[in-house]
């Protein structure tokens, strides 16, 4: 990667007050359905996040990490608790952040500048300019996110022409065109080999170094987590809480080769003990 | 893939010749009468001698199928976008349309003669009731499969139902609705036919109802050949058709680049 060392993000902890906070969760519970069959999928969590901070949230699976990523972007309610976001509670209204999945779904009958473009269809002030602006500003815009993804002329490609780590870039850039504040993002890299993945954990680094969007990251690669985060929070199992809050304090850029350095290595050890207590708590409560 | 595709046409092409062969050496070789199966070369004969005759019919039964089709066309979509939306309207909805679709049309019929006599009229609601449930069912279905992770991606930033159905639903549904088509033109074609040949003075189906009381067999196979070669072409078109607007959707097969 061409990067710059930004001394600006050296992953230390921002002291408290110095910074808005972007989202705030106090004591937020969510239950699925009613009476017998309610499923609890987060009790109680409080979590609080800078603005410009880059959290990711591990645990073992089905704890409510995506249930913190679905309360946060507006479509779900918590049922008990409050959210803030962005200094406003959550309501019924969405909180226009930009999100991604694990699945790019890239519309198939549209290029992928289009593709990337379909925020700027929905979101005010670039909807009512959509029609004027798609074939000039827009266009531009979605290239140059398209080129610091390392897509460069792939615009008027088709979905089916690009393999999958592509359609993965082009995701990640559909969910920044909109100049979001918050990026939401539910393991978007699960599905690509392990070369591919740490390909884009650089290429979503140098995304957040120059947009500094508020980043809640949910992942099962522990990894990815310590290379990408400047906070990892460690879930329990259904119902999720969080179990330990840790900052991340290397410099950045990072590289892939300080994922392999011993202290790194100590801190995803610590990380996967917590995992794996929470799964056995899970295994002794089931038997 | 380009031989293959030839020599697959030259196979089917060879198998309609073999098939129209075979009648007419049967015919010949058992000297069955032409009250019962005329052989292909005299159907093809009446065909153009009585063309003159017929032609007014094509045009009316085309233009039953076409009006029929069109309507069929508006009032499926329409439905098949709400139940489609809408999961409460989709599981009210689906019930009564398994209902009615499951009624055979020809039963039908005489209820439309009764309420606006012979005619146009029934065979262009014939038509209609008859084309209308495979398009409903398709662009149903087509909405009904929008990826919930797109969809959770546009309300986060506030997209309106309508959004959704605009810029997704609805153009995921096109090859759905372009494959529904070319189903439900030959049912508007059957439809039209049917109510022709059981309540009406004009179309295809009458005159074959008409030739067959006088014995005129030759002109009941010829108008069968057209109905045949009419519903192959009404198919073709919108194959084309679909082939031009949702090229996207079956592009998959073509060179995957990088």
């Amino acid at each position: 990667m061409r990067m710059q060392p930004n001394a600006q993000f050296d992953g230390r902890p921002i002291p408290e007050g110095s910074a808005a906070t972007a989202i705030e969760l106090s004591e937020a519970s969510v239950t699925f359905g009613r009476g017998d069959r309610a499923v609890p999928a987060l009790s109680k969590t409080t979590l609080k996040i800078a603005d410009g901070e880059f959290v990711a949230l591990v645990g073992p699976s089905g704890c409510g990490k995506s249930t913190i990523l679905r309360l946060v972007s507006g479509l779900v309610q918590p049922t008990s608790g409050v959210v803030i976001v962005g200094g406003r509670e959550v309501a019924a209204r969405a909180m226009r952040v930009g999100m991604a999945f694990q699945n790019p779904t890239m519309l198939p009958w549209m290029t992928i500048e289009r593709n990337i473009m379909l925020p700027l269809k929905i979101v005010e002030p670039f909807r009512s300019n959509y029609r004027r602006l798609r074939k000039t500003e827009f266009r531009d815009k979605a290239n140059a996110l398209l080129e610091q993804v390392g897509l460069k002329g792939f615009g008027n490609r088709y979905p089916w022409q690009l393999s999958g780590g592509m359609l993965q870039r082009a995701n990640l850039c559909r969910a920044l065109i909109h100049e979001p504040r918050m990026l939401l993002l539910d393991e978007p890299f699960g599905a690509l080999d392990q070369f591919t993945r740490e390909e884009l954990w650089a290429i979503l680094q140098t995304l957040w170094i120059t947009h500094k969007p508020t980043v809640l990251l949910v992942t099962h690669d522990l990894r990815e987590a310590g290379f990408l985060a400047s906070r990892i929070c460690v879930m329990s199992a259904r119902p999720g809480r969080i179990l330990d809050d840790s900052r991340v304090a290397y410099a950045r850029p990072r590289t892939v080769a300080m994922t392999f350095e011993p202290d790194f290595v100590a801190l995803n050890q610590k990380l996967r003990a917590f995992i794996e207590d929470a799964r056995s708590a899970v295994d002794q409560g089931a038997g | 893939m380009f031989g293959i595709d030839i020599r697959q046409k030259a196979w089917s092409a060879g198998l309609i010749v073999l098939f129209f062969v075979a009648w007419e050496l049967f015919c010949l070789m058992t000297g069955m009468s032409d009250l019962v199966l005329p052989r292909p070369s005299q159907v093809f004969v009446t065909l153009v001698q009585r063309f003159p005759v017929l032609w007014p019919h094509i045009v009316q039964t085309l233009a039953t199928t076409m009006f029929g089709f069109v309507l069929g066309v508006a009032f499926g979509v329409a439905l098949g976008a709400i139940i489609g939306v809408s999961k409460t309207a989709y599981d009210t909805c689906y019930p009564l349309l398994i209902g009615f679709s499951s009624i055979p049309k020809v039963a039908v019929v005489p209820i439309f003669v009764l309420w606006f006599g012979s005619g146009t009229v029934p065979a262009v609601l014939t038509a209609l009731s008859i084309c209308f449930f495979p398009i409903v069912v398709n662009i149903a279905t087509g909405l009904a499969t929008t990826e919930p992770e797109l969809e959770d991606v546009l309300k986060a930033l506030g997209a309106s139902k309508l959004d959704i159905l605009w810029n997704v639903g609805l153009p995921r549904t096109m090859p759905f609705f372009f494959a529904s088509l070319k189903v439900a033109i030959s049912y508007a074609f059957v439809g039209a036919v049917l109510s022709e040949t059981v309540a009406s003075n004009r179309g295809i189906g009458n005159v074959m109802m008409t030739a067959s009381s006088n014995f005129n067999v030759p002109l009941v196979f010829a108008g069968l050949f057209v109905l045949a070669g009419l519903g192959v072409a009404l198919y073709v078109v919108f194959s084309l058709i679909e082939g031009q607007v949702t090229g996207w959707a079956t592009r998959k097969n073509d060179v995957i680049a990088t």
